[in-house]
């Protein structure tokens, strides 16, 4: 009975799909990089190389986007002398990692997450706050948590 | 404070102004319709920056973004453009025949550098930071409520993390509902996180944060000029139209908005100056004018501390502040409303009962 009654709530409620959050690391700045501590909770969807080696491979980029090289500093250079108005024209340097990281993402998921039944989601959508990786399945959990970790369809 | 008061994160809640909406079935009508207008007309698809939360206004399409409060940017174009119309039409000519014909070009460029450096601080995105999702939020509290108690208290303020060997404390952001990344703070005035805070700027009508502060600070540099400029020129030709004994009154008299000008440079050349040299000693030791006022790398109080984000190098920390690679808009202002929940939520609703009822039979024969 107990069942039934938490079946028929869910009915009521927007159900959340389960998800992990990566969170940034700060050590070396501001600089965006992901922890690359593998989540406890998908140990058995997901092999743990596999995973680190995303991440790695994600902050490599974001290390890219981010480098203070010699075509950034051309870029900042030129916009200067512009008064910036180069920006309204021209994609950036970081814009560009930022499509490559898009692919790369997509890539993974295509490969790898989708068929494990996971999704990750690009952290750009989350303003580069968050890595997030979310369930793709129907699975009910009842808790007592404040949180109702009822799952559903992202 | 408002802010600080803690709420009960609810997953179900939108990340808008709008109250929690009300059970399923009718919250899809509810986010449809935004005043009534639209109940009979067919839905457009909304863009993000239509539900910001913050406190902005977006021009154009959402392509142009101030702060709510406009400031005093009027007043500084005003002046800016006052000036420098005076400039031309007074002092030119005299100086043109006078001096060197480059004076009007060398007047020009530097004025359509500011004006354009002054619009690009007021219209861009200064790095805000969107607030976190119901999940994030909620993700964030079961991490801190570690003890698992059902009465509610507030969560631990900060965080501590380690910075290039420096303690970093971060602070939780009632209002974005998330810790702040290093460097970043939430600005009343617009009611955003921003990152890599600088101060909100009335004179600019917006927040000077990571992604304008480079405009930000070409703005003031160049204006010095300009006004140093159109102050010495202006000298220059009260003093030459005062030769032969006729005195600084008839020079006025026969240029009067020179005099305008002079008075308007005079009183913001030494401000604007000393702002320049202050925003380069910034610069140049990579500090915002946020972590200098609190003295937060000052050493206060005997304790060992040092910038963590300065590459100790005065150079690379000019290139990095100023010609770095330019961060993107993490608000997505153009972006449209995700293929709504609404939707989503339906086909849920619909799938979901005869999985219910499937269950609900199996257990009644378990039963």
């Amino acid at each position: 009975m107990a069942e039934t009654h938490s079946l028929q709530d869910l009915r009521q409620q927007p159900a959340v799909a389960a998800k992990v959050f990566l969170q940034r690391d700060y050590t070396h700045g501001t600089m965006c990089q992901f922890q690359t501590k593998f989540p406890s909770e998908l140990e058995t969807r997901i092999d743990k190389q596999q995973f680190e080696e995303t991440v790695r491979t994600l902050n490599n980029l974001y290390t890219e986007a981010e480098k203070l090289g010699s075509q950034s500093l051309i870029e900042g250079c030129l916009a200067c002398l512009t008064a910036y108005t180069v920006f309204l024209c021209m994609e950036t340097h970081y814009e560009k990692v930022l499509k490559k990281i898009a692919k790369f993402i997509q890539e993974q998921n295509d490969k790898i997450y989708a068929p494990r039944g996971l999704l990750l989601t690009d952290p750009i959508e989350r303003g580069l706050r968050v890595y997030e990786a979310g369930s793709q399945t129907f699975q009910l959990v009842t808790t007592k948590s404040r949180v109702p970790e009822t799952l559903y369809l992202d | 404070m408002k802010n600080c008061e803690y709420q009960q994160i609810d997953p179900q809640a939108l990340p808008t102004q709008t109250p929690p909406p009300p059970p399923l079935q009718e919250e899809k009508e509810e986010e449809e319709e935004e005043g009534g207008e639209k109940r009979e007309e067919p839905r457009r698809p909304r863009r993000k920056w239509e539900v910001f939360p913050g406190k902005n206004r977006f021009y154009c399409d959402g392509r142009i973004i101030v702060a709510r409060q406009g400031g005093v940017l009027p007043l500084t174009l005003g002046l800016i453009l006052v000036t420098c119309g005076l400039f031309f039409v007074f002092d030119c000519p005299f100086l043109v025949k006078h001096l060197t014909s480059c004076i009007p070009f060398i007047g020009g460029g530097l004025f359509v550098f500011v004006v354009i450096t002054l619009l690009q601080t007021s219209f861009t995105d200064p790095g805000i930071l969107p607030r976190a999702t119901p999940d994030e939020a909620a993700e964030i509290e079961k991490q801190i409520d570690t003890t698992g108690n059902s009465s509610y208290r507030p969560p631990p303020r900060t965080k501590e993390v380690v910075i290039n060997q420096q303690v970093v404390k971060l602070k939780y952001c009632f209002t974005c509902k998330m810790f702040r990344p290093p460097r970043t703070s939430h600005c009343s005035l617009c009611d955003n996180c921003v990152e890599r805070f600088d101060h909100h700027c009335p004179w600019v009508g917006n927040c000077v944060g990571k992604r304008n502060y480079r405009f930000f600070y070409t703005f003031i540099v160049s204006l010095s000029f300009l006004t140093a400029f159109i102050f010495g020129c202006v000298t220059t030709h009260l003093s030459l139209r005062a030769q032969g004994g006729k005195g600084l009154v008839f020079a006025l008299q026969e240029s009067p908005g020179s005099a305008v000008e002079l008075v308007i440079c005079f009183f913001s050349v030494w401000s604007i100056l000393g702002l320049s040299g202050f925003h380069t000693y910034l610069v140049a030791s990579n500090l915002t004018t946020n972590e200098d006022i609190k003295g937060s790398w000052s050493g206060k109080g005997g304790e060992d501390v040092t910038n963590p984000y300065s590459h100790k190098n005065i150079f690379i920390n000019c290139c990095a502040v100023l010609c770095g690679p330019m961060p993107p808009s993490l608000i997505d202002r153009r972006g449209f409303l995700p293929s709504d929940e609404s939707v989503q939520t339906a086909s849920v609703d619909i799938e979901l009962p005869t999985q219910a009822t499937k269950s609900e039979i199996n257990v009644t024969e378990e039963d």
